[in-house]
């Protein structure tokens, strides 16, 4: 029973983990590509038609991969968390079946429009598939993070005597409070993921000596969007975040922080330190004082609840690795807005695509936002436990318990494997479209 | 309101039936007959803008059906694990294969992401297929043995075979020689209608010797057809009950062997379409035959203890449905709205790659 639960779970945590490796880029680049083709538009200037075209490449790729790694969350819901499903299905049935309808066929239609269509539609048409493509996409990152937003606080339902729960309030899906501050956050963070990768190719170009105009223009765009959205992922979106935390999760921030007991007064804001469970406190700590609680309320000298105030069985389940993800979230986060805004200021000044310094730095950072994102969900799904439905359904009643630990692990290896493949096949692909350039 | 959510969930998978069949089809055509690369690239071109598409349907149908009956998803999807799981992973290297054969100019990478595309195009119509069958055959809810139900009623799982292949057998499996007979026929009515698909969208040069193939090819799938409707009252006590109940339902029977009929004619319809509309109305046709023999069950079970799973059983709260219903409607007409874009855009023979810049 066990063993089952956590093949359920691990099966789904490596299914989405690596569906999201496309996503966060995929959305990011149809703005971006949307963007050049735009520019093209304006100017005249044949340079954004290459590069939007040679994006396109990049993000069909991504997009095929996203695809296929998509259909298996999709059925996922049904084939390992078959409970959850039964019950909870009368309402985030609702999001993920308009998601179907509404985004996956607006985007798959124009996709194919997009990349293909360009001859028989003309630029401004084609500019507009485009645009409907970026919709799709954004689309369905708002319906799926409203469904997410759902399970981490519920909202406009009631549970029935048998225990299912039922929409009593449609528009209330969408007026979650936990909704928006993550939607905006994730597309911020999406493009960061983006303009990292932008960036990084162009750095490699201007390092290369190959391609060098192509690489100016996506150092330029990069950068420009580098800064902009990650100081969005940080203030305001990544603050709103943390305050709905603080708001309706008290203990999964008190463990994100690692704040094992509530402060007397101003409550530090942990910089390093591993937490020690067996004796309830950081070790190696390096700490600032009263700051959390400044981030949090806005007044240095207020409390803020430690892990202290609540019962050990309400804690979250993996409290190290909830505060590890958050950690290397906020610390990346921090990073990229430090590097974002050096680069800038050599744009700025008309010196960066000489400073070899600095392209190394933005050629080796691409990996690190897809870390981000991975550690910032993370920090998510694990502060949710030990709930499926926030304090209503346990994680542990909600899954198939008609398919037997064997027959998950045979899937998850087998999702694994073939995950490893997928993998591989996309970095050299991805490779070799970057190394032949936007003018082969 | 469930039988508009039933219509519809079935209408969804018919359409998907039709639109991602004729990829299969196209896919086993490109394994068996396509010969020389032009002929291969024109096939790959005929679907190339639209597979991705015809896919969604089943993701779609797959929401729809988790939104509207969460039970019968949460059920189905459980029991029928492996089988999914494999459909799957079937999907990814379908769609791998049709978009990686072209990145490197390689003759080995080429034949290797074309097995990739045709093999799994194969067995996916055969899977489907059997899918069919599983449903038409009914599976064990609620786990009974010897006359007593050893988990929930509603709930059951299905190994991928038992050792007699018996779809009589108490316990049952996803494979047994019914399910295989429909997965044969799935096999066969989508390669005739990816062919078909084939001969309208492209000029490939084995057009004359797949018209002839697809014509054999009817003979065979007329002879499954029969054998299985022979079968089936070893499988289901009355499967004709419905049909006098409510004669009107005579109709769909009929449409699917006038469908067939029309397929001998095959080698000499005028406009290349033709074909592909009369096996697209055989498929559609027989898809709600089979649904009208079985209605009102989704999932029929193969125990007299427990009742089939039903759109009543199975459905979601009131509310939920009713305003789903406005959404959807909305949705519907513009998804309506794409495929004519869709289709209209990308008319005509698609065989040469020149219908952009890539
Ligand atoms: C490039 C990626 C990235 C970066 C640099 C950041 N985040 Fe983030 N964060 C995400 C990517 C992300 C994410 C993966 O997109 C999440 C997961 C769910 C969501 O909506 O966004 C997330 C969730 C998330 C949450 C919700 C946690 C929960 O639901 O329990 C909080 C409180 C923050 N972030 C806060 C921050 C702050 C204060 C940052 C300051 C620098 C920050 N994030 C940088
Ligand atoms: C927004 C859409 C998402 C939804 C609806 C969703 C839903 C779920 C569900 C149903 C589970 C299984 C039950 C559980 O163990 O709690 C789960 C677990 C998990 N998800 Fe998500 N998820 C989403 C996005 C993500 C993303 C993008 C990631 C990572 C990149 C992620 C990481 C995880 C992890 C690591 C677990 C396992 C947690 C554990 O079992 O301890 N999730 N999620
Ligand atoms: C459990 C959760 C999830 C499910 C069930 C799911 C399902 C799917 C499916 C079925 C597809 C393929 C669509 C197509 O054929 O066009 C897909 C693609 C996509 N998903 Fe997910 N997904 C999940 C998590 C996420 C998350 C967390 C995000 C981002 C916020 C996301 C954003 C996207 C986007 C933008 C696409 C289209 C672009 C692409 O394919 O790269 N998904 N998803």
């Amino acid at each position: 029973m066990e063993d089952m639960l956590l093949y359920h779970r691990l099966q789904f945590a490596f299914t989405i983990t690596f569906h999201y490796l496309f996503p966060q880029l995929t959305m990011g680049l149809a703005l971006m590509i949307v963007w050049f083709k735009g520019k093209f538009l304006l100017s005249g200037d044949e340079r954004w038609n290459h590069l939007a075209h040679f994006w396109m490449k990049i993000f069909a790729l991504n997009f095929a991969m996203g695809v296929v790694t998509g259909i298996p969350m999709e059925f996922q819901f049904g084939t390992n968390w078959a409970r959850f499903s039964e019950l909870t299905g009368s309402v985030i049935g609702q999001t993920l079946a308009m998601e179907g309808m509404f985004s996956f066929f607006l985007e798959s239609s124009f996709l194919a429009l997009f990349l293909f269509g360009e001859r028989r539609l003309g630029h401004k048409l084609h500019f507009l598939t485009g645009f409907l493509v970026f919709l799709g996409s954004w689309l369905s990152g708002l319906l799926i993070i409203a469904t997410n937003a759902w399970m981490q606080h519920p909202v406009g339902f009631e549970i029935l005597g048998n225990g299912k729960f039922v929409l009593t309030h449609f528009g209330a899906l969408f007026s979650n409070p936990w909704l928006w501050p993550a939607y905006l956050h994730n597309q911020a963070a999406s493009l960061v993921t983006t303009s990292f990768v932008i960036a990084a190719v162009g750095a490699f170009y201007l390092l290369n000596g190959r391609q060098v105009e192509y690489g100016k223009l996506m150092l330029r765009s990069g950068v420009i969007a580098g800064l902009i959205s990650s100081v969005l992922v940080a203030f305001p979106t990544g603050d709103w975040s943390a305050k709905n935390v603080v708001k309706y999760q008290p203990v999964t921030f008190a463990a994100m922080e690692g704040l094992f007991e509530t402060s007397e007064g101003g409550a530090e804001i942990v910089l390093i330190g591993q937490p020690n469970m067996l004796a309830r406190k950081l070790d190696n700590k390096i700490a600032v004082p009263n700051v959390l609680s400044f981030l949090t309320f806005q007044r240095w000298h207020q409390p803020v609840q430690g892990l202290d105030q609540f019962d050990e069985s309400l804690w979250p389940t993996n409290v190290p690795g909830l505060y590890y993800a958050y950690h290397i979230m906020v610390g990346l986060g921090t990073l990229f807005i430090v590097l974002m805004a050096v680069a800038a200021y050599y744009l700025a000044r008309g010196s960066l695509f000489s400073r070899r310094g600095v392209l190394w730095a933005l050629l080796m950072a691409f990996p690190f936002p897809y870390i981000a994102n991975i550690a910032g969900w993370y920090t998510t799904e694990l502060g949710r436990q030990p709930w499926l439905v926030y304090g209503l359904l346990p994680t542990a009643e909600g899954s198939s318990f008609m398919v037997s630990s064997g027959n998950t692990l045979f899937t998850l290896l087998g999702f694994v494997g073939l995950y490893f493949l997928l993998g591989l096949l996309s970095l050299l692909l991805a490779g070799r479209i970057v190394y032949k350039g936007p003018r082969a | 309101m469930e039988l508009f959510w039933y219509v519809v969930l079935l209408s969804m998978l018919a359409m998907y039936m039709v639109l991602d069949g004729y990829d299969f089809g196209a896919g086993i055509v490109h394994l068996i007959f396509a010969r020389n690369e032009a002929d291969k690239r024109a096939i790959v071109n005929a679907i190339g803008p639209f597979w991705d598409a015809n896919e969604v349907w089943l993701i779609a149908s797959g929401g729809v059906l988790f939104f509207a009956f969460p039970m019968l998803y949460a059920s189905s999807f459980s029991g029928f694990y492996l089988p999914l799981m494999i459909v799957l992973w079937l999907l990814i290297f379908r769609a791998i294969g049709i978009e990686l054969r072209t990145f490197l100019d390689n003759r080995l990478w080429r034949v290797l992401w074309d097995a990739s595309f045709g093999v799994s195009s194969l067995l996916l119509a055969l899977f489907f297929g059997v899918a069919v069958g599983n449903i038409a055959r009914g599976v064990n809810l609620g786990c009974v043995e010897d006359g007593v139900s050893h988990c929930d009623p509603q709930y059951f799982f299905l190994p991928l075979w038992n050792p007699t292949f018996d779809p009589r057998a108490e316990h049952l499996g996803v494979l047994d020689w019914f399910t295989v007979l429909i997965g044969l026929i799935g096999v066969i009515s989508l390669f005739i209608h990816g062919s078909n698909w084939i001969i309208f969208k492209t000029n490939v040069s084995i057009k004359e010797r797949l018209k002839q193939m697809a014509w054999r090819m009817n003979f065979v799938l007329t002879f499954l057809v029969i054998l299985t409707l022979s079968l089936w009252h070893l499988i289901h006590p009355h499967p004709l009950r419905n049909f006098f109940v409510h004669p009107w339902l005579w109709v769909f029977p009929i449409l699917t062997f006038s469908a067939l009929a029309a397929m001998f004619r095959l080698r000499t319809f005028r406009s290349e379409h033709t074909g592909f509309l009369w096996s697209s109305l055989f498929l559609l046709s027989a898809f709600a035959s089979t649904a009208a023999a079985l209605y009102p069950a989704f999932l029929p079970s193969s125990n007299e203890v427990n009742p089939p799973l039903t759109p009543w059983n199975t459905a979601a709260g009131a509310y939920g449905l009713g305003v789903g219903m406005k959404w959807f409607i909305v949705a519907a007409v513009l998804v309506g709205i794409y495929m004519v874009v869709q289709y209209r855009v990308f008319s005509g023979k698609l065989d040469d790659s020149g219908y952009g810049t890539h």
